[in-house]
């Protein structure tokens, strides 16, 4: 992705420098020109209904309702929203965002727990069923909970545990153990062994050599895999809009639903909590961005 | 969109290393709780819905005998199956295919390089981190006949005489929600795409300008056979998620009474939400879920994650 320069003693003028950075045979001015005009054009089409929802989290209601819309408030921007939107009549909001939070985040931990192990033995050594077991990985990496929500539920309704967050933390860490556990199995993989048998041979055990020699050198395989999880945790919607049924549980994907078609929505509101849910996941996914990429890359993609 | 790396699995086949063969038994303290949580939360519910679908179920969730296959000729014999499933087969075919037509040029274009280019990625990226369920609801809000700003947009520019109720009607609504559809499945798509566009070896790129291949000849001969890979993951793992897609269609088709508007998917979760019938809804399950393990199976043809080497 950087193309870096080789270093060279003189410093070489500036127009060889772009177009040794921006093409093997240089391009020309007026090409650059081009591709800059077209990627202005694609991130406003990306950016667009973020920016209508960044903007319309800031308008007073009669603006948002207002017939016809106008583009930019003229009421002044409403900060406020921010602050009132928790005691909207809808949804217990400040609930429904502790109920995400958990949920995500002990899906995210019980994955890392579960999944961890798994990835550094699979890349390690050799087990009878081993093939298996990693087809079953891949297997379950194509299912969904939206697929066996009817299983899940009554599954959840005989276990007692229908309408608790016990339920989503095991349906989220489940349904992204295989990306997590094949994202780790290749950061492992990549380790020479040498490393552990130095380590085995000053008398360290697996999991010391696991936790010692290995987990410092794969952390941005278990960073892809965190994030990656939370995330997905996080958005998760057609389990929970099932299982979840007391609206202090329900997680805010299911709970902006409950705004959609009244009388009058609250939009801005409606637009708050995206924007408040939607910023930090975009910060988290853009860390991980040139990993995806890699993670593609490593997988099916030659 | 949550599916991502489609996995090759690869067992080195020569020996050597350290004690590189365990027994079941000493592997299953590593891989016994990712077995418990796949067995337990994913194969014993797909097993259970199954089963469900051959019992009558009451509305309370007590299961109260078994009937056979009676659920299923009631869902066969189901009025509303013929337009659900042409609703289905069309919202799936439409939102892959112009999603990875649009990804395969955007793929292209951000692998050029250019000033800001890293920008432009991080904005692609942004659909993809963010809930599917408020993306969708802004299309929601701005497509309202009233006071949507993208309606008003479209007046503007002269696309619209006058403001639409596009969420009103069933053939509006679905191209509505195809819209939505193929805004969000751009990002993974462009990102497998240009992860399989940037493993084409430039070795292979300068071999055909050597023969003087234009840049067009050079795609369709040297490229595009290159990206068969990257194409058919892109392709599968697209089809499962837009089959399984819930929230898009169910917000914006929403306030359409009825079922003319539902694919599967959102008519699974009409039933089980709304009728409470979880043994019809299981039926209904159980032939979704054939069609998913049908693509699974396909997929595991196609791009062969288990090849040895």
């Amino acid at each position: 992705m950087s193309v870096s320069a080789p270093a060279k003693a003189t410093i070489p003028p500036v127009r060889q420098d772009r177009a040794r950075k921006y093409g093997p045979d240089g391009i020309s001015g007026r090409r650059l020109g081009l591709r800059i005009a077209v990627g202005v054009v694609v991130v406003i089409v990306f950016l667009t209904p973020y920016l209508i929802m960044l903007v319309g989290s800031l308008k007073t209601r009669p603006e948002i309702l207002r017939v016809p819309p106008r583009y930019f408030p003229q009421d002044g921007l409403q900060l406020g929203n921010y602050a009132s939107m928790w005691s909207t009549p809808e949804t217990p909001l400040p609930f429904n965002l502790i109920s995400t939070l958990i949920i995500s985040v002990f899906a995210t931990l019980l994955v890392l727990l579960v999944a961890t192990p798994a990835a550094y033995y699979t890349a390690r050594f050799r087990f009878p069923g081993k093939i298996a077991f990693l087809f079953l990985v891949i297997v379950t990496q194509m299912l969904q909970p939206a697929v066996l929500t009817a299983g899940l539920f009554r599954q959840m309704l005989v276990l007692d545990i229908n309408d608790t967050w016990l339920a989503m933390i095991l349906i989220n860490a489940a349904f992204n153990l295989s990306f997590a556990l094949w994202i780790m199995h290749s950061f492992f993989a990549g380790i020479p062994k040498e490393i552990d048998e130095a380590a085995q041979l000053d008398g360290a055990g697996r999991l010391k050599v696991l936790f010692t020699v290995n987990l410092p050198l794969v952390w941005p395989g278990i960073v892809t895999a965190i994030i990656f999880t939370f995330v997905s945790s996080w958005n998760e919607f057609a389990a929970s809009l099932v299982i979840m049924s007391t609206a202090e549980n329900q997680p805010l994907s299911v709970a902006l639903t409950k705004f959609i078609g009244q009388y009058a929505t609250s939009w801005q509101y409606v637009f708050g909590i995206s924007i408040v849910a939607i910023i930090p996941v975009i910060i988290l996914f853009a860390l991980i961005e040139k990993r995806l990429i890699g993670g593609l890359t490593a997988g099916a993609v030659k | 969109m949550s599916t991502l790396t489609p996995p090759v699995i690869r067992e080195r086949k020569r020996g050597g290393g350290l004690q590189n063969r365990d027994s079941l038994w000493a592997a299953l303290p590593w891989v016994g709780p990712v077995l418990l949580l796949i067995f337990g939360v994913v194969l014993f519910p797909a097993a259970y819905m199954i089963y469900s679908s051959t019992r009558r179920i009451s509305q309370a969730g007590t299961n109260v005998e078994g009937v056979g296959f009676e659920n299923f000729a009631t869902v066969f014999a189901d009025p509303n199956l013929p337009r659900v499933l042409l609703n289905t087969f069309v919202w799936v075919i439409v939102v892959v295919s112009v999603t990875v037509v649009l990804s395969l040029l955007l793929a292209n274009f951000l692998n050029k390089p250019f000033p800001g280019r890293t920008l432009v990625r991080m904005a692609v990226i942004v659909p993809w981190a963010a809930s599917v369920v408020m993306t969708t609801t802004v299309f929601y809000y701005g497509l309202d006949r009233d006071y949507g700003i993208m309606n008003s947009f479209l007046v503007d520019i002269g696309l619209l005489d006058s403001t639409y109720g596009f969420t009103k009607n069933v053939a509006t609504a679905l191209g509505a929600a195809i819209v939505v559809g193929i805004f969000v499945s751009i990002p993974f798509t462009t990102y497998t795409l240009l992860a399989g566009l940037q493993a084409v070896p430039s070795d292979a790129l300068e071999a055909a300008k050597m023969d003087g291949a234009g840049p067009v000849r050079t795609y369709f001969s040297v490229v595009l056979p290159q990206l068969r890979g990257a194409l058919a993951v892109a392709v599968l793992i697209n089809v499962i998620n837009v089959f399984n897609n819930l929230p898009i269609l169910r917000i914006m088709t929403g306030s359409i009474p009825g079922y003319s508007a539902d694919t599967l998917m959102t008519y699974i979760f009409k039933v089980l939400q709304f009728d409470r019938r979880l043994d019809i809804a299981s039926a209904l399950s159980v032939v979704n879920f054939a069609v998913v393990i049908l693509i699974v199976a396909v997929y595991v043809k196609v791009v062969k994650p288990m090849k040895e080497t």
